[in-house]
């Protein structure tokens, strides 16, 4: 065979190519569109579940306010919309979010959504116990505990504190000193018995310096 | 091997049981060879635990899926870092790994305890082999990890995707290291507690042990929220699940422990509550073994439901009744040396301080506990989450931050107000100015302008002491400034690494409070669309998806979305989040798709996305786009937290008397004075 091209043969080839590069290179030239076909994936079950494009209630707050405080039924321990944004596996959240869409959409409000939600699935599912009858000993109790706690500690020390003046009054010793320097933020610095008061003097001043 | 394991696993127990019992009846009739050999009998222990460890390892690196555990934690295609962590990925595996580091830090203790201690260690011993006793057990009577399949799987089932993660391969052993060293401070306080020996050198032996411990549950914690963040995709590090409370209890009650030690180490006050601290902090990390191991309470990271749960909460029952018990009777004996005298000092502070640890641990135990109250009260079952946990723990977790400024710097015995004024006048006005300047700004939430506020405040404080520090120190040696600092700090590691501990811990509350302001946003983009997302700071950052491709790798094939990221116009990079189908060596699925997240990490804000998935097989990708202001500094914090626990155990100046002028203020040598 022959490797020869004829000049027509040849210009039509090369008209050809030439117009075909053309194509391509205005095809690669086309802006991103997003509006141009997606390509298909070549194994769509490696990419996870199907999914369904992004509604506006997805990013609604109010929406996303109802489900933090709803938990997914699947099991997983989170709230719908942690659970429906995040475990792409799960087949539950995105049902419940859109039964709490549909709640909302029926003119019900946030509170009424959310018992209309726990009537269905328990009490359990809301992610937080609500503040009344029993519950509100869980809010409450370590607050208190802490308190009281707190309060007796400032009772016993005031009453110590009162018992050890009273008993440097009594041995005529002075007040306890004050912070300053030698004493106070920085811990009682014993002037060493062996200095002279000149040193002392010195130290009570540099140890000022340090303070101020 | 699995009978050589097995084997070692008897050995193991044996010797443990043969120890606990001969080094308590040695501490008691007072005989020294009894005590050589019950710390020979601790080696052995050891000895007989890596035997056993070796011969797990040979069965996951020989792919033996001939082992129930092996076969379904690990696969032929596995990558080689998670053999390495497969090993304690299982229930079976890390009970195995538990005992085995017991098994090392009760010789570490045996070996490395001065002299001047020796009398503790036989009691120390004992205590170490019944609680390795007590988890050889488990394994032996529960959950077997040489337990032997009826027939051979050509592969195993590989490791659970999401802790192929680096973060998984450091993050448990870290927590594990944290929560089995703390039976060495437990097993002195025992000791001390059953030798009589009350004095203060206990607390002398168990110092650095305690800080070890606390520095491990630091890095695990810390770990283990990275590991949440980069691999769950929820975008947030820390949910308040059982699990993660679990870490978090001992760690309160621990941080509490290294507080009040300061004052019985100087002034022999608080020595009851200091033995209860620890034992306090021993019951709740098994009580956190017990959580993760029992499924009693549902939590997103627990091992699978077993049994073996119940091993755990009888022997926590048990030695928190012996424990408790023992403390009573030496009740008298652990009198105070001195008494409080005012309650504006840093002894009071610091009790406040203790009060507020124990008391923020109570609220989480209680949170964490209230679904099965109330189940057993009320017949009701409850969920506590994170709105629960935010709403009671947030502000007491503000008055601890408070706390952390104030505590340091007040006196000891008793403050004046000049004291006071002199104090804190520079760091509150430094506070007042932030939430100032935080509330012009416009924001609004009362968490957050009160967390930065008080950050802002405690800073001060603590700018302030090393400020006055490295003054000092350049007025009397004329040294620069730098090297003033590291002699500042070297001088006084205890002082000065605890105020870096501090320093990580005021970053932290900021770095938080940057989440109250994370924005999400979901999108379907097709190549070429674009989606803006409003940043808290102002900003608008603009992503546009640029497809995605499907290629194999190791033992997964993965599907790579790609979006090209603006910020206000300005290119940022091109991010990547991917779906990843793990599967066998024979390309069979092994798990559901899992997601990987791409994160574009600044100082200001971290960008996160995630790839949900396609539409219609195609490249039309479902992404949700997250912005977590502040969240690159949870990490530093955790390192600045890290290095000032180093700092502070770091070996070094600690006479006595040293330590207690480190602790007591500056020192001022008399001799420099006279110069």
């Amino acid at each position: 065979m022959s490797g020869s091209v004829g000049r027509r043969r040849f210009l039509v080839l090369a008209g050809t190519a030439l117009a075909g590069l053309g194509a391509a290179r205005a095809a690669g030239q086309q802006p991103l569109p997003g509006g141009g076909e997606s390509g298909r994936l070549y194994d769509p079950r490696a990419a996870g579940r199907p999914r369904d494009p992004v509604g506006e209630s997805q990013n609604d707050p109010e929406i996303i306010a109802i489900e933090k405080q709803l938990k997914c039924t699947c099991g997983c321990n989170l709230d719908v919309y942690i659970c429906r944004t995040t475990d792409f596996t799960c087949t539950y959240s995105p049902a419940l979010h859109d039964e709490i869409v549909a709640l909302n959409a029926s003119g019900l409000s946030a509170d009424q959504v959310i018992d209309a939600y726990l009537a269905k699935y328990g009490p359990e599912f809301r992610m937080a116990p609500k503040p009344e009858g029993f519950n509100l000993a869980g809010y409450l109790v370590p607050g208190a505990v802490v308190l009281a706690a707190g309060t007796a500690l400032a009772l016993m020390l005031r009453r110590r504190s009162l018992v050890a003046s009273a008993a440097a009054v009594e041995a005529g010793a002075v007040a306890p000193r004050p912070a300053g320097p030698g004493g106070g933020a920085d811990g009682p610095l014993a002037v060493p018995a062996d200095a002279t008061p000149e040193e002392a003097d010195r130290l009570r001043r540099a140890l000022e310096e340090v303070e101020s | 091997m699995t009978l050589l394991g097995q084997f070692a696993l008897w050995a193991a127990f044996l010797l443990a049981l043969w120890t606990a019992a001969v080094g308590f009846s040695g501490a008691w009739r007072g005989r020294p060879g009894l005590a050589l050999a019950v710390r020979r009998g601790v080696y052995a222990i050891l000895g007989a635990l890596l035997v056993a460890s070796a011969a797990l390892w040979y069965g996951i690196v020989t792919h033996d899926f001939n082992i129930e555990y092996v076969a379904a934690y690990t696969s032929r295609n596995l990558p080689k870092p998670y053999l390495i962590s497969a090993f304690w990925a299982g229930q079976k595996g890390s009970l195995l790994f538990w005992a085995a580091v017991l098994g090392i830090f009760a010789a570490l203790a045996q070996a490395l305890t001065p002299r001047r201690h020796h009398g503790l260690l036989p009691h120390v011993a004992a205590v170490t082999s019944v609680t390795t006793a007590f988890f050889v057990a488990v394994m032996l009577f529960g959950d077997s990890p040489f337990a032997r399949l009826a027939f051979t799987p050509p592969d195993g089932r590989g490791l659970n995707p999401q802790l192929q993660n680096i973060g998984m391969v450091l993050h448990p052993p870290m927590l594990y290291l944290g929560y089995i060293s703390i039976t060495i401070p437990f097993a002195f306080a025992i000791a001390a507690l059953l030798s009589r020996r009350l004095d203060a050198g206990w607390l002398g032996a168990i110092r650095k042990w305690t800080l070890v411990s606390w520095l491990f549950l630091s890095i695990g914690i810390v770990l283990g929220m990275w590991w949440a963040y980069v691999e769950l995709g929820w975008g947030g590090y820390w949910a308040w699940d059982p699990v993660e409370n679990a870490s978090f209890l001992p760690w309160l009650t621990m941080t509490a422990f290294l507080h009040s030690v300061m004052i019985q180490e100087k002034r022999g006050m608080l020595k009851r509550w200091n033995v209860a601290l620890i034992v306090a902090t021993f019951l709740l990390s098994i009580f956190g073994t017990f959580i993760t191991r029992s499924g009693v309470i549902a939590s997103v990271h627990s091992f699978a439901q077993s049994g073996v749960g119940y091993f755990f909460l009888a022997f926590l029952v048990s030695a928190g009744i012996l424990s408790f018990t023992l403390l009573y009777t030496r009740w008298p004996e652990l009198e105070p040396e001195s008494r409080l005298e005012s309650t504006v000092s840093r002894e009071a502070a610091f009790l406040f301080n203790n009060l507020l640890l124990v008391g923020i641990a109570f609220s989480v135990l209680w949170g964490t506990l209230f679904p099965i109250l109330s189940e057993w009260l009320q017949g009701t079952k409850v969920t506590v989450g994170p709105p629960f946990f935010n709403r009671v723990n947030v502000p007491l977790g503000l008055l601890l931050l408070a706390l952390t400024g104030i505590g340091p710097l007040i006196a000891w015995r008793k403050a004046s107000a000049g004291n006071l004024k002199r104090q804190f006048a520079a760091s509150a006005a430094v506070g007042l100015a932030v939430a100032a300047a935080l509330l012009a700004s416009g924001m609004r939430d009362g968490y957050a302008v009160a967390a930065l506020t008080l950050a802002a405040f405690v800073g001060g404080t603590i700018v302030q002491e090393f400020w006055r520090g490295v003054r000092a120190r350049q007025r009397m040696h004329g040294e620069p400034a730098p090297l003033a600092l590291m002699r500042l700090v070297g001088r006084n590691r205890r002082r000065y690494g605890g105020y870096i501990v501090h320093v990580g811990i005021v970053l932290m509350f900021a770095a938080f409070a940057g989440m109250a302001f994370k924005v999400d946003q979901e999108a379907t983009l097709r190549p070429g669309e674009s989606v803006t997302v409003a940043s808290p700071f102002g900003h608008e950052l603009g992503f546009t998806h640029l497809g995605v491709s499907q290629y194999k790798a190791l033992n997964r094939i993965v599907s790579a979305a790609t979006v090209q990221v603006t910020r206000d116009g300005r290119p940022l990079g091109v991010m990547k989040s991917e779906k990843r189908q793990h599967v066998d060596s024979f390309d069979r699925p092994t798990f559901e798709p899992s997601t990987e997240v791409g994160i574009l990490s600044g100082l200001r804000e971290d960008i996160y996305v995630v790839y949900a998935g396609s539409v219609g097989g195609t490249e039309e990708a479902v992404y949700r786009f997250t912005v977590n202001p502040l969240v690159w500094w949870v990490w530093f914090a955790g390192g600045v937290l890290v290095f000032g626990g180093l700092v502070t155990m770091w070996p070094g100046a600690s006479t006595p008397n040293e330590r207690r002028q480190s602790q007591s203020g500056y020192e001022v040598p008399l001799a420099e004075v006279r110069s």
